[in-house]
């Protein structure tokens, strides 16, 4: 059982009325540990950042309550939680200095002047500001203005930080070393946080633990490399990564839980699928590019035709045929590598610990 | 100045260093060449620009050079005694003096008013937006001094609401400083809502959300990141509210009583007592704070703004408020539409009374007066206004064109001078007209002073800043790459005009038509100096009834007025809508 820091239970957000029902957010349930930062991700529309709004206090659930360090705030308005929040557009204000926009929030809570100043130059020196302080917003580049915005919800100390897409208008370079100074950050002040984004690498790199949701409904709840290896569903093995989903029926299960299926008159043996199975129902055997290995042909194995092959320079793809269905198999260090024509015939290895199996879906 | 412009880097190394030991020169030299191959090249647009200055020295510059001349240059000879006189005696500087202080009374009441309903409508939830949003901007588009006579009918000596107000406040007029105050705060403060909304609904929300969340209570983010945000916008509307309260004529004819305004004073100085000079000397004071108060708006204010106006609402997140911040605001929006609506109600109720505050039969009778004495004044407003309102349009989007697109000798100074009209008061103005062309000059061989002519040129170059705004505003909404394209393909500025930029920019053209008709329909202070006997408007016409303290007549012609402005401005709105989307009012105003 978790020790919730902070806890979202039976959250539910009905935006409009009458025609216009929208349920952006439906029966979601979440606990967070402190010191944890926790990702919300999915596609836009999904509701992770209408769930931000609500822990953040711009929005009241329409049902369902919010918990952080045991106390119920639900009701709370924005000025007195423990929250404080990264905006997408960071939300400078733009007749402050940076040293003014920090010792912002401190002052409103009523710390002199001077305390505040001296607590913003050690937040600042923490985010790397320092010798900006008198500059005005408008004139730093994006990343420096994410400092600030950094800056400003720290030093309030919260207890739970929010961030909002906070990487979504930088430059793709720079997007990725704040992502790793963003997570060394959180890690050595170890506050709580909550990390919305649409960017499933963002997400893998820096959480503890994914939220994965679609339509306002949590889908998976994991660590990175659980939802990538173990995805509940179609539509989480599809989001994060690649996934080739191969159409198979269950031949036996096990009490244990391992599951037999067949492919291509080859059995193989799922050793405790994470879901349970009935035998003769038909399933999806999730497949990672790169955990598929492609040799020469032998007998007595899975096989497939190449269809077509692609080079990127650090790995090669091929979209392989098997059983009337196309897989994408990428090999990296195609220098090292077996190379294959066009057309050939080869052999198909499966790693036991690659596999994974899903109840069948039908297809949207 | 070391460095290499395109033409430069082309060229062989020795005549690059030798360019950059008479660099200067040579860049003169270079830019005049460059203008004359436009002139080889392009011989209409050449033209029209010729052309176009020709019309703003004649009609613009050269009215208020006479002003200022006759002002100080007297019978063939310098003479400054107008000057002397006036700041010597206490009673020919008090009217200066007055006109600066009702501006600064209106501008203030102006701009609270219009904020407290620009905050509401872009930050509360309040309910019937549309009907606050239309009765905040109704006084627009009448004519300012219709307030000044509803005023009357309510506060006046037969005021319905008189002997109540008696009752409570004992003895008082409306005419003067405090009614001139009332009714200038409900003419004007539309302009200070338009330039609020916009800048209000321009702030970034999250901004203020940022602000909450650190801390701060509703009070918190008003003072410390709303306010100081609009702050700017705010010093904008109050100086182009004070601007348009100094130029007021209307009003302070109808209600100023004893209190003596400049813009009145220079008035009757010229038609009552023939004294040109003095006339243009009380011009010239008046003439100097709104030029002042012009430009300070124009590139100190603009510059301090955080807001970057892009036209794009952002869609502000309305907060639940509580209800004791919710209460005063929408109180105060409800009693200020109610005395909206109470003024305007009065007019109509009025146009149908036999008396006003003597006999309250109600009558048609005013109406059909109406149609036998004012039927020419009508027909003469809507015909010049509907001639002069098409070449404003036509003229203020070419000129627009030429200085946001175009680069030749002199373009600073068109823009400048196409902005002088929207800072200079009518009264000047009119002034201006009749001493420029009362007698033949070089620039206009014929005597314009009595004809149609003078009335319809007034009309075009007073509301030409209008056609210009809302030009200026389509053009910077299109990227210039498109017109570019044309050219590339072969296409003359002219041909590239007519067909590509101006289909684009057809709706502003035609919000800005509709925003200069109404101006035209209603214009009275630059007017009043250049109608006659045979040309006269029905804004001079309704004047005089109000004089003539033929209240009720008065407010017939006044409705039948709105309803022409009201029926023209629908139909080109029908048309707008056909076409695509129009310019905000915001940006013709501001």
């Amino acid at each position: 059982m978790i020790e919730a820091f902070l806890e979202l239970k039976e959250l539910v957000k009905i935006f409009g009325g009458g025609k216009d029902t929208v349920t952006a957010v439906n029966h979601v349930n979440l606990k967070v540990r402190e010191g944890e930062l926790v990702t919300l991700l999915g596609p836009s529309g999904c509701g992770k950042t209408t769930i931000l709004r609500m822990v953040s206090g711009f929005e009241l659930p329409t049902s369902g309550k919010i918990f952080i360090d045991q106390e119920d705030v639900t009701t709370t308005p924005p000025n007195k939680r423990p929250t404080a929040m990264v905006f997408q557009n960071y939300a400078l204000f733009p007749h402050m200095t940076v040293a003014e926009n920090i010792i912002y929030g401190p002052k409103i809570h009523g710390i002199s002047n001077q305390a505040a100043r001296k607590k913003a130059e050690d937040v600042m020196k923490l985010v790397g500001l320092e010798k900006l302080g008198n500059r005005s917003p408008s004139h730093l580049s994006g990343g420096q203005q994410q400092r600030v915005s950094l800056a400003r919800s720290l030093i309030m100390e919260p207890k739970v930080l929010l961030l909002d897409e906070p990487l979504s208008n930088l430059d793709a370079k720079l997007r990725v070393s704040m992502r790793l100074e963003i997570r060394k950050l959180q890690q050595r002040v170890g506050i709580t946080s909550i990390y919305v984004t649409h960017d499933q690498e963002e997400a893998m790199s820096l959480s503890d633990r994914v939220v994965i949701l679609k339509d306002g409904v949590i889908q998976q709840i994991g660590t990175p490399l659980e939802v990538y290896a173990r995805p509940d569903n179609r539509f989480v093995a599809d989001f994060i990564g690649k996934a080739n989903f191969l159409n198979t029926i269950v031949e036996d299960v096990t009490p244990d839980g391992d599951v037999t299926i067949n492919l291509l008159e080859q059995k193989l043996i799922i050793p405790k699928a994470k879901k349970s199975f009935k035998k003769n129902n038909k399933a999806f055997l999730v497949l990672r590019p790169e955990s598929i290995i492609l040799e020469k042909k032998k007998p007595d194995t899975i096989t497939g035709i190449i269809r077509e092959i692609v080079f990127l320079g650090n790995q090669m793809t091929y979209m392989i045929e098997i059983a009337k269905q196309l897989v994408t198999v990428e090999m990296s260090n195609p220098q090292e590598c077996e190379s294959f024509e066009n057309g050939e015939e080869v052999s198909i290895k499966l790693p036991v610990k690659c596999l994974h199996l899903l109840p069948w879906e039908e297809e949207e | 100045m070391l460095f290499l412009d395109k033409e430069q880097q082309g060229l062989p190394y020795f005549l690059v260093v030798l360019r950059f030991m008479n660099n200067d020169r040579n860049r003169q030299i270079h830019e005049i060449t460059g203008q004359l191959r436009l002139i080889w090249k392009e011989p209409i647009l050449f033209l029209l620009i010729l052309l176009i200055f020709y019309f703003l020295f004649t009609f613009v510059v050269f009215p208020i050079f006479q002003v200022v001349k006759n002002s100080v240059y007297i019978g063939g000879k310098w003479d400054f005694s107008n000057y002397v006189a006036i700041f010597s005696k206490r009673y020919f500087i008090q009217p200066f003096f007055n006109s600066i202080i009702l501006g600064i009374y209106t501008a203030t009441l102006g701009s609270i008013a219009g904020f407290i309903f620009a905050y509401a409508l872009t930050r509360t939830s309040l309910p019937f937006k549309n009907f606050f949003r239309t009765t905040a901007t109704f006084p627009i588009i009448s004519p300012p001094f219709i307030v000044a006579l509803a005023a009357i009918l309510l506060f006046g000596r037969a005021g319905s609401f008189t002997p109540w107000v008696k009752s409570i406040i004992g003895n008082y007029s409306i005419y003067g400083l405090s009614g001139l105050v009332l009714v200038e705060t409900i003419a004007y403060s539309p302009t200070a809502f338009l330039v609020l909304y916009g800048v209000l609904e321009a702030i970034d929300p999250s901004l203020e959300e940022a602000s909450m969340d650190l801390g701060a209570s509703w009070g918190k983010v008003f003072t410390t990141v709303t306010l100081p945000l609009a702050t700017p916008g705010i010093a904008s509307a109050w100086l182009l509210v004070f601007i348009q309260s100094m130029a007021d004529f209307g009003n302070p004819m109808v209600i100023s009583g004893n209190y003596r305004v400049l813009s009145v004073q220079a008035y009757l100085q010229i038609t009552g007592m023939y004294d040109l000079p003095r006339g243009s000397t009380l011009a010239m004071l008046l003439l100097l704070p709104t030029i002042t108060a012009f430009f300070l708006q124009k590139y100190w204010v603009s510059r301090k703004s955080y807001v970057t106006v892009t036209g794009k609402p952002t869609g502000a997140t309305i907060k639940n408020l509580e209800w004791y911040i919710k209460l005063p605001i929408y109180s105060a929006c409800i009693i200020y539409a109610g005395i909206v609506l109470l003024f305007y109600g009065t007019i109509v109720y009025g146009s149908f009374q036999t008396l006003w505050g003597v006999n309250p039969t109600l009558t048609l009778k005013n109406y059909v007066e109406m149609f036998e004495v004012g039927k020419d004044y009508l027909y003469h407003s809507v015909l010049l206004s509907s001639i002069a309102t098409p070449v404003t349009g036509i003229v203020g989007i070419f000129i627009s064109f030429l200085i946001i697109r175009k680069n030749f000798i002199g373009r600073g100074l068109m823009e400048f001078i196409s902005m002088l009209t929207f800072a200079v008061p009518g009264t000047v103005v009119g002034i201006g007209y009749i001493l420029a062309f009362n007698q033949k000059t070089v620039l206009m061989p014929v005597v314009l002073t009595g004809t149609a002519w003078i009335i319809i040129i007034l009309l075009i170059f007073r509301d030409m800043p209008v056609g210009i705004r809302s030009g200026i505003a389509a053009l910077q909404q299109i990227d210039p790459a498109i017109e570019e394209a044309s050219t590339d393909l072969g296409a003359d500025s002219n041909t590239t005009f007519r067909k590509i930029t101006l289909p684009m920019i057809a709706p502003a053209f035609f919000s800005g038509l509709a925003f200069g008709f109404v101006k035209a329909m209603t214009a009275i202070s630059a007017i009043i100096f250049v109608v006659s006997g045979r040309w006269n408007l029905i804004t001079v016409a309704i004047l005089g009834f109000v004089d003539n303290t033929q209240y009720a007549r008065a407010a017939a012609m006044s409705i039948i007025l709105i309803i022409i402005i009201l029926v023209a401005l629908g139909l080109i709105q029908l048309f707008v809508n056909r076409v695509g989307k129009g310019v905000r009012m915001t940006t013709i105003i501001e």
